[in-house]
């Protein structure tokens, strides 16, 4: 008898430790996850999550001003290091303001985690006080999403989330949590080894078949050209990548999203093409026999019009997500595969060649080009952007990782920076957020710590959307550099006025704070810069400088990104001056 | 249900099994609203199997295209097999409720006629209307609605099709 009673009693303390609410099961399962930071924002209905943060050391969370902050610094994270980054808001306008930072995310196919409070269960459907349908409203901008409706679901919906969120073709994962789901308690066996998903099973490695084919059609091509978007960067194929290009010798064109994937200095690099590409790789394309395009999706900045699109070309196209092959351009090999590990089988397969003709007619049209770029470098006054950008990447040596945010200062980047370090390009491409400059910085930072200086190119405009992060940088010393390219102008949306509105500039003049002071009542050290002879000087001085830094860059109002090729026009159309 | 508008291309019927999850139907259907691919029919119901549901959507679309609804329908994680039963041998039918005008003699026998032609149910009769069930190919429903119509139809509801392959095949065997 008093065994038993014993036994029984030994079960019943088991059972109580085992027993855990929500909020700790939530914890115990980010810890499990690997997560060491989140970038949110409380409320009431997140309350019992914060009320028990302080017993799990392991999770750092980070204070920003602003929850679209919270989300696109869970990206700049995501990107920067390929694992997953977690975000938080509370229910109703928190969970909304996340919204613009996810659908960044999924456009870009970044990981990301959103945890989101929601009203007490009972109330759910009721209009409650800050209830909105978090869930509803993302369904279209999230890979997938969840209301836990059972606190005995959390542990397997969190594992689901992130296993979702990171593999196949990564995006962003909202879990939605009532708040009662994080008070009330229940058996908790540890978070689970693994989840089964009948309907979720990515393709990774390639068919064999194929990919033999592709080997085929490139071992027999005059004229091939590789066109290499994001996805060679989230695989991390940056090696089989240059195996490739340098064994048969195909030069290499990379979307905005696959600029850092492949050196801009190598001689087989044409850099970007489509709407402000370079003009030899445009041309590059239209005239290729083959081209092989690997984790990119034809987006329309990158063709322009498609009737006119490497027409004279077969299309070989790798990517992980079947749903993009064949949606914006007929394919001759569809490839369905993690682009390193089609890459790794397809490169077995590739002979050694030369293109000589090939790259010799491409470098005439980069020799064309090149006298562009250089008169319009001694056209300019005495602080053009494109100087600036130029000399960034100079200073920076290679080291840094820059983030952008959206307007010609991104474009600038895209083609006068000289990327050197594998996916050190963090920019919002397929959204064109802007204000996700300075907040992907700091997740950038975070993921990438002391010794990887990171840097946020802005504009005048997009700084001004999400400016209040600098607090968030001071208070969490998050040690990012800012530059912004200040010209007083919305400057990308006046360059359309100027082309296709007869320069009616309706507004488009912005003025803005005097970012030196302002910086500096935030507590970052500032500088403003006006000619060209302070701006190697200045980079090198902020990048030394320990703790946030900003440099306001006073460049001349007017001045335009070209080449320019017109929305829906062909590529081969491009505009070189105004 | 998303609306018919212009049938462009050929009309496809996909057979779509899919775990029960909350909003599962959902985000089929705002699938298809996002990406302005159309829906003609659709209709769902429960399997032989527990949480597992079972749709057949008629789809109007070039082949390429109709290839893309089936590529961006398996991206819905609750989607678990999709078939396209269009080329095969398939039994594909449709339920309609037809309540038509009958107030004169005559015309009543006449109802009574094309729903024997027709192998139509009579479900109710009353002093001035009879209803009836007609259960078939889309396109044999439409011609009793047809023949009906001249005695004025007082109320109709039509279900999507269902679809099933003939013989021993099963559309999405897993
Ligand atoms: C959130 C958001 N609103 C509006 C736009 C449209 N837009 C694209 S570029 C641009 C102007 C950017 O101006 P600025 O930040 O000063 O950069 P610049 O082009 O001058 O380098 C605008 C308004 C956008 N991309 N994102």
């Amino acid at each position: 008898m008093a065994t038993t009673t014993s036994t029984q009693q030994q079960a019943d303390v088991r059972f109580t430790q085992r027993e855990l609410d929500g909020a700790r099961i939530l914890c115990e399962c980010l810890i499990a996850e690997g997560v060491q930071i989140i970038f949110g924002y409380p409320g009431g209905v997140l309350l019992p999550l914060y009320h028990v943060f302080s017993e799990y050391p392991e999770i750092r969370h980070i204070l920003v001003r602003h929850e679209q902050a919270a989300a696109h610094a869970a990206d700049g994270y995501a990107r920067a290091t390929n694992k997953v980054g977690v975000c938080m808001g509370t229910s109703g306008p928190g969970a909304t303001n996340l919204v613009t930072g996810i659908a960044t995310a999924m456009m870009d196919s970044a990981p990301v985690v959103a945890l989101t409070g929601q009203v007490t269960r009972s109330l759910i459907g009721r209009d409650a006080f800050q209830e909105t349908d978090i869930t509803g409203i993302t369904l279209p901008i999230t890979k997938h999403n969840w209301l836990v409706m059972d606190t005995a679901d959390l542990a397997t919906t969190i594992k689901k989330a992130f296993h979702i969120a990171g593999t196949g073709r990564p995006g962003p994962v909202l879990v939605d949590i009532p708040k009662d789901v994080f008070t009330s308690k229940t058996y908790f066996s540890g978070y689970p080894a693994e989840v089964k998903m009948r309907g979720y099973n990515p393709t990774v490695f390639g068919h064999a078949r194929q990919i033999k084919q592709a080997a085929k059609l490139i071992n027999e091509a005059q004229r091939p050209v590789l066109l290499v978007g994001h996805g060679v960067t989230t695989s991390e194929a940056y090696n089989e990548l240059m195996e490739l290009a340098e064994r048969a010798e195909i030069p290499v064109i990379s979307t905005l999203q696959g600029l850092s994937s492949f050196p801009t200095a190598h001689p087989l690099s044409l850099g970007m093409p489509g709407m402000h590409g370079n003009l030899h790789a445009n041309h590059a394309i239209n005239e290729s026999d083959v081209l092989i395009a690997m984790g990119m999706r034809f987006d329309d900045r990158v063709t322009g019009n498609l009737k006119s699109f490497a027409r004279n070309c077969k299309i070989i196209h790798i990517d992980i997500d079947p749903a993009e092959i064949g949606k914006n351009v007929p394919v001759h090999i569809p490839i369905v595969g993690d682009v390193k590990k089609v890459l790794q089988v397809l490169n077995l397969h590739v002979n050694a060649a030369k293109h000589t003709e090939w790259l010799e007619k491409i470098t005439h049209w980069r020799g064309k080009d090149a006298a562009r770029r250089e008169n319009e470098m001694a056209r300019l006054g005495v602080l053009p952007p494109q100087f600036i950008i130029k000399t960034l990447g100079e200073v920076l040596g290679g080291e840094a990782v820059i983030t952008t945010d959206v307007g010609q200062h991104q474009m600038y980047v895209a083609q006068h920076f000289n990327f050197r370090k594998a996916n050190s390009l963090i920019s919002s491409g397929g959204l064109g957020t802007m204000g996700f400059g300075l907040p992907s910085a700091m997740g950038a930072k975070m993921a990438l710590g002391e010794n990887v200086p990171v840097w946020t190119v802005t504009g005048d405009g997009g700084f001004q959307m999400n400016m209040q992060e600098l607090a968030t940088c001071v208070q969490e010393k998050i040690n990012v550099k800012i530059a912004i390219l200040n010209n007083g102008v919305l400057g990308m949306i006046r360059q359309w006025q100027q082309v296709f509105y007869d320069g009616r500039y309706h507004s488009t003049p912005i003025t803005g704070p005097d970012f030196v002071k302002l910086a500096e009542a935030f507590g970052v050290r500032a500088w403003r810069v006006t000619h060209r002879d302070e701006v190697a000087r200045t980079i090198q001085e902020a990048n030394d400088w320990d703790g946030p830094a900003l440099i306001d860059f006073i460049i001349p109002q007017g001045e335009n990104v070209f080449p320019m090729v017109p929305p829906g026009g062909s590529n081969l159309d491009a505009i070189t001056e105004a | 249900m998303p609306t018919i508008t212009a049938n462009t291309g050929t009309k496809h019927t996909l057979v779509v099994l899919l775990e029960d999850e909350p909003g599962a139907l959902n985000r089929v259907v705002s699938m298809f609203r996002r990406r302005s691919f159309n829906i003609e029919s659709l209709s769902v119901g429960h399997t032989e199997e527990a949480n597992l549901s079972r749709m057949t959507l008629t789809v109007a679309g070039e082949d390429n295209e109709v290839e893309q609804m089936v590529k961006h329908l398996y991206k819905v994680l609750e989607v678990v097999k999709v078939t396209d039963v269009t080329a095969e041998q398939s039994i594909i039918r449709e339920m309609a409720l037809i309540k038509v005008t009958a107030d004169k003699p005559e015309n009543r026998a006449e109802i009574m006629q094309f729903a024997e032609i027709f192998k139509a149910r009579v479900l109710d009769v009353a002093p001035d209307s009879i209803t009836l069930e007609s259960t078939g190919p889309e396109d044999e429903v439409d011609r009793l609605f047809i023949l009906l119509k001249r005695y004025g139809i007082k109320e109709s509801v039509r279900t999507g099709s269902v679809a099933m392959l003939r013989g021993s095949s099963v559309a999405g065997a897993i």
